[in-house]
């Protein structure tokens, strides 16, 4: 399998604080990954350093076939290349309708002179429509999403992710504030999802991670304390320690 | 609502945003009212004086429209806008000046026993335009300043290019919120400070006057020509508004709202900020600068006072009263507040006599105005466009008084409209 995304030696500090400590790690096409560690483990803001926000000290990201770096570019440029993201906070434009928000998402031309002479077609309103099948929000098209459930919200985000159509999609904790019910739906919409690209998905709660059934890699203090199968990793005593012995 | 999943088939922009049709012919009526009841072509009952005051209100409301797209939709708290005015008037204040004086000297010197030479003429121009500072020759800035679409081209690209070079500096470096604002204010000053010079080339605090009089145009009553002017700014600001109205209202509004509510999240939907806030700020900036140009005309005259960062602030404060976010707004805002000021320090309101004391409305006026302004962002962020909402009851989110955004000074939910 080939590489998409391989982060090697990377590091950052805030305030002489080393929040991710010569992390390495590396996910191919279509892979599925879950990245586990406790509170301040670093697991944000490994995803910031992908992303673009947060630029680290050293190390490098390496991205594509090209194998292009992604430090020097800008958030926006990162996110055109292929990189999609959920924030922990449900962050979707909640003054503006569900359908508003995935047709912002939808992958199209960004640059502002294309955007001012979009008009939606017949094919983008289809596309519009199917996602929100697909996450449940057919019938909330035309409300504002400030008006959604916290569930909801959660969905619509991933929505807007999947009509970015990105080959990397980063989710930080999608399951917080679920129920059970809307937990096994976010499930399978990541499961689905990674059936065509490369999905990295952020949790606390070992019952979700168990059913996205992949590959895990555990974070502790910055850097990777143990990768492998779930099973795997739950018997390392290194983890058991880190989970169980504070 | 639930009976929405499949997507409305599109309708005609107008269908979709009768607000814009509301106003176009709100508008007509109005300009077809005042022609007939004003001086110039109708019956006389509105003063020329008054149609000049109303033809500069419309230009008013059509800056006013230029600030509602930066801060009202796109979040930037712009307190430098009137400097764009002003330029404008400057650019075409300067032709005015110019080709009016050539007439003037042309005709004096036309008296001579020799005919006069180019530089004569020139010379003269000169003299009687920068006497009052204490010069004699012309400015390099004054270069095209024979020229009428010169200058015109002058009121579109120095603003332009203005907002341009500022903008790309500071949304490049990420400045924001209130630090943008008080940039915006630093660059109003300092244009401000330099045109209060002799030597800016354009006649320090006097400014350039005599702008109502067009050149040529001496034999026709200034009850004609402000007809003419207010027809014109009506029709600037019914073209800027459909135009505003296009840009706000498809995809590129729902960026621009996005990123006043949450930029950080535009970026990693793949857009450029930047770009966008750039793009939305030198549109701004030229519309500014139009309305400039056909205000000063109307005005008679500008001098730098007018580009001072308090001119700046009020524009600010009619957005607010009249509401962001929603270009009526503005307009009301605009025209409600400005008239209402006129009306109040031209002496004409009465003066209230409390007994020991008399509240003087040219003193007071200000004062009223800034305690509407805090009472308005305190209790009816929605400011006068919200009456409208009363009326056709536009539904909004519950969010529990959370914010529309998880950045701090997101857009609250009582802000939010449709
Ligand atoms: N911008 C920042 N400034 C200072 N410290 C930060 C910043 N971002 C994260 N940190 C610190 O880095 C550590 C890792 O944070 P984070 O990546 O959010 O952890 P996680 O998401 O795994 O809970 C925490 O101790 C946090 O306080
Ligand atoms: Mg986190």
């Amino acid at each position: 399998m080939s590489t998409l995304l391989e982060v090697s030696g990377v590091s950052v500090s805030f305030d002489g604080f080393k929040a991710i400590n010569n992390l390495t790690f590396q996910i191919g096409e279509a892979e599925m990954r879950a990245v586990i560690g406790p509170n301040g483990a670093g697991k944000t803001t490994f995803m910031d350093i992908i992303t673009g926000k947060t630029k680290p000290d050293s190390g490098k990201v390496i991205w594509g076939e090209r194998s292009v770096s992604l430090l020097s570019m800008s958030e926006s440029r990162i996110a055109q290349e292929g990189i999609g993201r959920k924030f922990q906070r449900p962050t979707v434009f909640e003054d503006q309708t569900v359908a508003d928000n995935l047709m912002l998402a939808l992958k199209k031309n960004r640059s502002p002179f294309a955007v001012l002479r979009f008009r939606p077609g017949r094919e983008d309103h289809d596309k519009v429509a199917e996602l929100a099948e697909r996450i449940g929000l057919s019938s909330a098209l035309q409300r504002k999403s400030g008006e959604l459930s916290h569930g909801q919200k959660q969905w619509l985000e991933i929505g807007m992710l999947l009509a970015q159509d990105p080959r990397l999609l980063l989710v930080d904790e999608p399951a917080a504030g679920m129920t059970p019910a809307e937990r096994e739906h976010t499930t399978e919409l990541l499961v689905e999802a990674a059936k065509t690209r490369a999905v990295v998905v952020v949790e606390h709660d070992m019952e979700f991670v168990r059913r996205l059934n992949c590959k895990v890699t555990v974070l502790h203090e910055g850097s990777v304390l143990a990768e492998g199968s779930l099973d795997h990793v739950t018997n390392d005593d290194r983890v058991i320690e880190v989970y169980l012995g504070r | 609502m639930a009976d929405t999943a499949l997507p409305a088939p599109r309708r005609p922009f107008v269908a979709r945003y009768p607000s814009v049709l509301i106003f176009i012919g709100l508008l007509a009526v109005f300009t077809v009212a005042v022609t007939v009841l004003a001086e110039g072509f109708g019956i006389g009952v509105v003063s020329t004086s008054f149609v000049k005051t109303l033809g500069k209100t419309l230009c008013l409301c059509l800056v006013a429209l230029a600030m509602d797209l930066v801060w009202g939709y796109c979040g930037i708290l712009s307190l430098g806008h009137m400097a764009f005015f002003g330029i404008g008037g400057y650019a075409i204040g300067m032709w005015l000046m110019y080709a009016r004086t050539e007439i003037i000297v042309t005709e004096s010197l036309a008296a001579a026993p020799l005919p006069p030479t180019a530089q004569e003429i020139s010379d003269g121009i000169a003299t009687q335009i920068f006497g009052v500072v204490g010069a004699s020759e012309f400015p390099p800035i004054w270069t095209f300043a024979h020229s009428l679409p010169l200058q015109l081209l002058a009121v579109v690209l120095v603003p332009g290019l203005i907002a341009l070079v500022f903008g790309w500096l500071a949304f490049r470096s990420r400045v924001t919120g209130v630090y943008l604002s008080i940039l915006t204010q630093a660059m109003t000053l300092a244009l401000a400070l330099y045109l209060f010079q002799n030597d800016s080339g354009l006649r320090g605090n006097n400014g350039l006057s005599g702008l109502q009089n067009l050149p040529g145009m001496d034999d026709v009553p200034q009850a004609t020509i402000s007809i003419v002017f207010f027809w014109a700014s009506a029709l600037a600001l019914g073209l800027g508004y459909i135009v505003c109205a296009w840009v706000v209202s498809g995809k590129f509004g729902s960026v621009i709202r996005a990123i006043r509510d949450d930029e950080a999240r535009v970026r990693f939907l793949g857009y450029s900020v930047e770009a966008y806030k750039l793009f939305i700020f030198t549109f701004s900036a030229v519309l500014a600068a139009i309305a400039g140009a056909l205000y000063y005309p109307q005005a008679g005259i500008i001098n730098p006072a007018e580009i001072a960062p308090i001119a700046s602030i009020y524009l600010a404060v009619w957005v607010a009263i009249g509401g962001r976010g929603r270009l009526y707004g503005a307009v009301i805002g605009a025209a409600f507040v400005s008239l209402l000021s006129t009306w109040f320090t031209g002496g004409q309101a009465p003066d209230v006599n409390l007994g020991f004391y008399t509240v003087q409305w040219v003193d007071w006026w200000t004062i009223l105005l800034g305690l509407s302004f805090v009472c308005v962002t305190l209790f009816a962020p929605r400011g006068m466009g919200g009456l409208i909402d009363v009326i056709i009851e536009r539904r909004s989110p519950d969010r529990h008084g959370a914010d529309l955004g998880p950045e701090p000074g997101a857009l609250q939910e009582k802000e939010a409209d449709r």
